[in-house]
């Protein structure tokens, strides 16, 4: 029996299998960030031990930075603490930190791929659940918690258990207005925010193989909100293309010979999936979530679905969280009015979806009732926004160019929604609470938050495409 | 902390609502600390005080009522999905807690969770409608857990339900050994395996 790329990786990593139990498996490249690393180290300290390969462990600061006035001290004091803790951890323990001010400074899941520290079949973790965006690249990548942070600090291993494993076909051609965020609210609209629990999904089929990596990327990071331990695609020439000339993507006969093993990484003819699952592209629309989970998402001329037809069990979690977003069953989505709208976070802050947001927007103005944020993934897709005139463009919109970080994806930093308002927004979680206590997220791609940004309601892009 | 785990016996703390996320367990605002103390009083924080105040307290969330207490959390299916933040395991055992039992737990959540000798205890939907609605009924109602057994029971009633863990995970949580430790044992091995 043929096999899958996943177990393709798995088995290339595994340095030991425990009867009954986990396996030990090999980590390749380690990403770290402020948030989940300081008890990581401490433990590490506690335990008298050195960090064991720091030049796989790559460091950024993005959760916890404010996104406006960058070359100042950061003002909130808990911050700033532990934005100085990643500093002299890094330090001491030699693991290169691309911190604020730094060229490469930016969101830990967009910084990886741009510099091209994330290649095929490696695997790939970091204390972030979205570490399924690097499994655009045909990487086993996956979040990890802070202990598990300390042991691959500690050994480079981790102990794992093999996952499930699910293919989800994308057939066919996306109709116009339709992108790849639409595509991956689709598919967890359809098997809910726990379908994929116990699965590392790979994504397939013609819709997928025609998105660019940076759209790939939009899909991949979204596994974890179907519950998905990850996702991956297989690399192609596009994966190629893109790492090609890189800053950390090997060069001259490191290329070739990389290539060569890349190319081996594709799922056999007879290989076996516990789940498959085939969508037709045609079928998808422009989405928007309703509720507080990512898979409470309907298409964008659909209703609100009412709790009449859900399980008992299911009736009041449902109900509490349209009350939450100040909604009813029944109503249409389509014209509910948005007081903020963010472009940004690891799922939609690349240049590609700034670029989009800026070619639709061009000439036109922002809507009075709305406030509208623009997040860059990295400093690199900031200065890159600039050299193309994309900045010239959000300011005569009157939109809000930031700096690079996480913003308004968390409510962490200090750029939170207030309680109560609505915001549209292209990151990955409708929480309750998620983008500041109160706050209420619609998820959509940013081509229908650009929309929302010059109407200031929700609306259908298919109806203003020329 | 408890380092191990072998036999828990308490009255249940019910949080009856699906698909609780860990930023609902903790909002990424208390996620500022350096070290691992201090979580468990924002345990579920903005489902258990008004306007972010601890002055106001919800008095109809579970955390906030004298009656609910133990060190068995239940919650409904689907719990600990989103983020991958360690500190929610933290926060939840810090609170005095465990063992959690749900139908269904995110896979990061759990590792977590046994990653801090918290029990999570998946049961079937029956079993776990069942749980709240006999603690529904009476709040003073007590629950075993027994690792050893791989077992969950109700002394009252007699109603039990056997549940699923790895070899490996069991003997970590009855010992109290970590995996770090387990891999520190492999370092010839890894360095090996670099080699090759
Ligand atoms: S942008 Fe949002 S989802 Fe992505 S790493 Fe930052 S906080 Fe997490």
């Amino acid at each position: 029996m043929g096999k899958t790329i996943f177990e393709k990786i798995w088995d290339k990593h595994v340095v030991k299998s425990i009867e009954g139990g986990p396996s030990v498996l090999y980590i390749d490249r380690h990403f770290i960030h402020e948030v989940t690393s300081p008890q990581a180290f401490n433990g590490l300290e506690h335990r008298g031990l050195p960090v064991f390969r720091p030049r796989q462990v790559v460091a950024t600061a993005d959760h916890n930075v404010p996104t406006i006035d960058q070359h100042l001290p950061i003002r909130e004091e808990h911050s700033r603490k532990q934005v100085d803790h990643l500093i002299s951890n890094c330090a001491r323990t030699g693991i290169e930190l691309y911190g604020l001010g730094h060229p490469y400074q930016g969101i830990v899941h967009v910084i990886g791929p741009e510099l091209g520290v994330t290649q095929p079949g490696m695997t790939i973790v970091c204390g972030d659940s979205h570490t399924s965006t690097h499994g655009a690249f045909g990487t086993m990548a996956f979040g990890i918690g802070t202990s598990e942070v300390e042991m691959v600090l500690a050994t480079q291993c981790l102990m794992q258990s093999k996952p499930k494993l699910m293919r989800i076909s994308v057939d066919g051609k996306l109709n116009p207005g339709v992108v790849s965020k639409d595509i991956i609210l689709h598919i967890i609209a359809l098997i809910s925010a726990s379908g994929g629990t116990g699965y590392f999904v790979e994504y397939a089929g013609e819709a997928i193989r025609s998105l660019s990596m940076e759209a790939r990327m939009t899909i991949c990071n979204m596994s974890i909100e179907m519950g998905a331990r990850g996702g991956l695609i297989a690399p192609d020439e596009t994966t190629f293309a893109y790492l090609k000339g890189r800053t950390f993507a090997p060069s001259g006969a490191d290329w070739d010979r990389s290539l060569a093993y890349w190319r081996t990484l594709s799922t056999d003819e007879d290989a076996v999936f516990d789940r498959e699952i085939r969508i037709n592209a045609a079928d998808i629309e422009p989405m928007v979530t309703y509720g507080t989970n990512p898979g409470m998402g309907i298409g964008v001329s659909g209703m609100i679905p009412s709790s009449h037809a859900l399980p008992e069990s299911e009736k009041n979690s449902f109900r509490k969280s349209i009350d939450y977003m100040g909604l009813k069953e029944g109503q249409l989505i389509k014209g509910q009015p948005v007081d903020y709208v963010f472009i940004g976070s690891c799922t939609n802050s690349r240049i590609e979806d700034l670029r989009m947001v800026a070619e639709f927007v061009k000439g036109k103005k922002k809507a009075d009732n709305v406030e509208v944020w623009i997040v860059p993934g990295s400093k690199q897709v900031e200065k890159q926004a600039r050299e193309e005139g994309i900045d010239k463009v959000f300011e005569a919109a009157g939109f809000q160019l930031r700096q690079p970080g996480c913003s308004a994806c968390l409510g962490m930093n200090e750029d939170k929604i207030p309680a109560g308002k609505y915001c549209i927004s292209t990151s990955n979680r409708n929480f309750e609470g998620r983008q500041g206590p109160r706050a209420r997220t619609l998820l959509a791609s940013p081509l229908t938050a650009a929309l929302a940004a010059v109407t200031g309601k929700v609306g259908d892009i298919r109806e203003h495409l020329n | 902390m408890n380092k191990s785990i072998h036999k828990v016996l308490s009255t249940i703390v019910p949080v009856r609502h699906e698909n609780i996320d860990t930023d609902q367990i903790i909002p990424a605002r208390f996620l500022k600390a350096t070290n691992k103390d201090g979580f468990g009083k924002n345990l579920f924080r903005d489902w258990r005080y008004h306007n972010d105040d601890e002055a106001q307290p919800k008095t109809d969330f579970v955390l906030n009522h004298p009656i609910w207490k133990g060190r068995i959390l239940v919650a409904g299916k689907n719990f600990g999905c989103g983020s991958s933040r360690e500190h929610a395991a933290w926060a939840i055992k810090h609170h005095g807690f465990d063992v959690v039992v749900s139908s269904f737990f995110a896979d990061i959540f759990k590792n977590n969770a046994l990653n801090n000798f918290l029990l999570p205890v998946q049961v079937s939907d029956k079993f776990l409608d069942l749980l709240f609605t006999l603690t529904h009924s009476d709040p003073s109602l007590e629950v075993l857990v027994d690792l050893e057994q791989q077992l969950i029971s109700i002394p009252s009633t007699g109603d039990s339900e056997a549940f699923e863990i790895n070899n490996y995970k069991k003997t970590c949580l009855l010992n109290g050994y970590d995996d770090i430790d387990y891999l520190l044992s492999m370092r010839p091995e890894i360095e090996a395996y670099e080699k090759q």
